[in-house]
């Protein structure tokens, strides 16, 4: 169980930076918030707290990106690393270690968007749990894309990298508008990638589609798969680097 | 022994690191690695501490061998890596039994091992202190009591005083002191004073080979040298091979 220390250092980490609240956590709240504002005054119904909602908790996911790669990059670029590295720790545990404190802010994420999607009208039934769930695997996504930065990035360049890649998953989400209003080359990309098939789940979850949940959740659970391999494979030659 | 290196060798490519080492290490001993930069001083510390795999040669440390049993080796041994190794934003208790924990200690045993550190090291004053805001002094004090928390056999110490003022120098030299006979040290260290005040048997690397091996009276003697600065000179003028 020497990850469990391994990810409590991480947590501790994580949660005494206090960015880390303000963006993962205040920022969303703001978002919806203002979105919502915006509804009221638009003929389309674009940002109903039903729609809203799920896209904006996935876009706060971005931000377990950032945290997790910037935590990664330092530790890789100061001797602390080193240290671990001598230690009897595996790499299968480092990458456990990472993951479980960011899981946690995923799941407080999570919670803390529904509240006030809850007193910005969204009805509360079972769905929401289902919802959750499918949320909190879909948190796997982002922080495996943070895992992919910081193991072959600096935390400076991972700053960078953020940049891009909050934008484009944000854009190629469907979370600010409907991908067909663009369509051709862009709605082809945007589906071939894993940011639109993670709000398109949560939104059948919360309408309760259940059986339309599969499909964009394996497209998830590919591209998570796939790029927690690599980054573990890539963590293992840093550390014989 | 403690440590046994025969014919180790390190090259990436044509570029020959660590030449034919061979070494032997008693238990107990306090050894000094001298050599200038990129002497392969730290190569083969990292050799030694399974971080890095051998080109050719075995390395032994307490029986076992760093390529084909790292995880018993990474049991005995613990570092106190060149640069400050530490967790900025935990206590320093808090470093101290995330050290203990991935080293296998529960939650009762790092919390009873770090307040002995901590009494070892006169750090319990600072106890609820963030790492990051220590001193440098401070700093590697702490660094090297998390590298012996784990109760090392072997530890490597890699320029602890690096950067220190005289005081903070003197004050860890007293420590490491302390440690001679308890502990197999392997100390690499630019400042001469600090290997022929502490270490029991002095080796001098250039260009990867070992140069010259003894006490550092022996070296003295057979050198007919009076200082160990001078021998320092003569062996690792450009164009020794």
């Amino acid at each position: 169980m020497r990850f469990v220390a391994f990810s409590s250092r991480n947590q501790k980490e994580i949660i005494r930076d206090p960015l880390t609240l303000l963006f993962g956590i205040g920022l969303p709240i703001v978002i919806m918030w203002l979105f919502t504002i915006m509804q009221g005054n638009m003929p389309m119904e674009l940002y109903r707290i039903e729609n809203l909602a799920p896209g904006v908790i996935v876009f706060s996911f971005s931000f377990l990106t950032l945290f997790s790669g910037m935590l990664l990059g330092k530790d890789k670029s100061s001797s602390l690393l080193m240290r671990i590295f001598v230690s009897p720790l595996k790499s299968s545990e480092y990458m456990i270690g990472y993951t479980i404190p960011l899981f946690i802010i995923a799941f407080i994420q999570i919670i803390v968007c529904f509240i006030t999607a809850f007193v910005l009208d969204l009805q509360f039934d079972w769905n929401v749990l289902v919802a959750i769930i499918v949320l909190l695997f879909n948190a796997l996504l982002y922080i495996s894309f943070g895992l992919l930065l910081g193991t072959f990035f600096t935390d400076k360049q991972v700053g960078g990298l953020f940049a891009i890649f909050v934008n484009s998953s944000a854009w190629l989400s469907g979370t600010w508008f409907s991908l067909d209003m663009i369509g051709g080359l862009f709605e082809k990309i945007a589906y071939a990638l894993p940011f639109v098939h993670a709000v398109d789940s949560t939104r059948f979850a919360l309408k309760g589609e259940y059986s339309e949940i599969l499909v964009p959740s394996l497209w998830v659970l590919v591209y998570t798969l796939i790029i927690f391999i690599i980054a573990i494979i890539g963590f293992k030659k840093k550390m014989k680097s | 022994m403690a440590v046994l290196l025969k014919n180790l060798s390190k090259s990436y490519k044509e570029k020959v690191v660590v030449d034919q080492l061979t070494l032997e290490i008693k238990q107990g001993e306090f050894f000094a690695l001298l050599g200038s930069n990129g002497a392969g001083k730290t190569t083969t510390i990292k050799m030694l501490s399974c971080l890095l795999t051998p080109t050719s040669g075995e390395a032994v440390l307490l029986g076992d061998n760093v390529v084909t049993s790292p995880h018993i080796v990474k049991q005995k041994i613990n570092v106190s890596p060149q640069e400050t190794a530490i967790a900025p934003n935990l206590t320093v208790k808090e470093n101290l039994e995330f050290v203990a924990r991935i080293y296998g200690a529960n939650k009762e045993q790092a919390r009873q091992l770090a307040k002995n550190m901590m009494e070892q090291f006169r750090l319990l004053d600072k106890a609820k202190t963030k790492a990051k805001t220590l001193s440098g002094g401070w700093q590697r004090r702490l660094s090297i009591a998390m590298a012996l928390i784990s109760n090392p056999k072997v530890l490597f110490l890699d320029e602890p005083t690096l950067g220190l003022d005289v005081r903070a120098r003197r004050e860890l030299w007293n420590i490491l002191e302390q440690l001679k006979g308890k502990v197999t040290v392997i100390l690499t260290t630019h400042y001469l004073d600090e290997a022929e005040s502490l270490a029991d048997r002095i080796g001098i690397m250039h260009q990867g080979k070992l140069q010259a091996l003894g006490t550092a009276n022996e070296l003295k003697s057979e050198m007919e040298m009076d200082s160990l600065e001078d021998i320092f000179l003569s062996l690792t003028e450009e164009g020794v091979k």
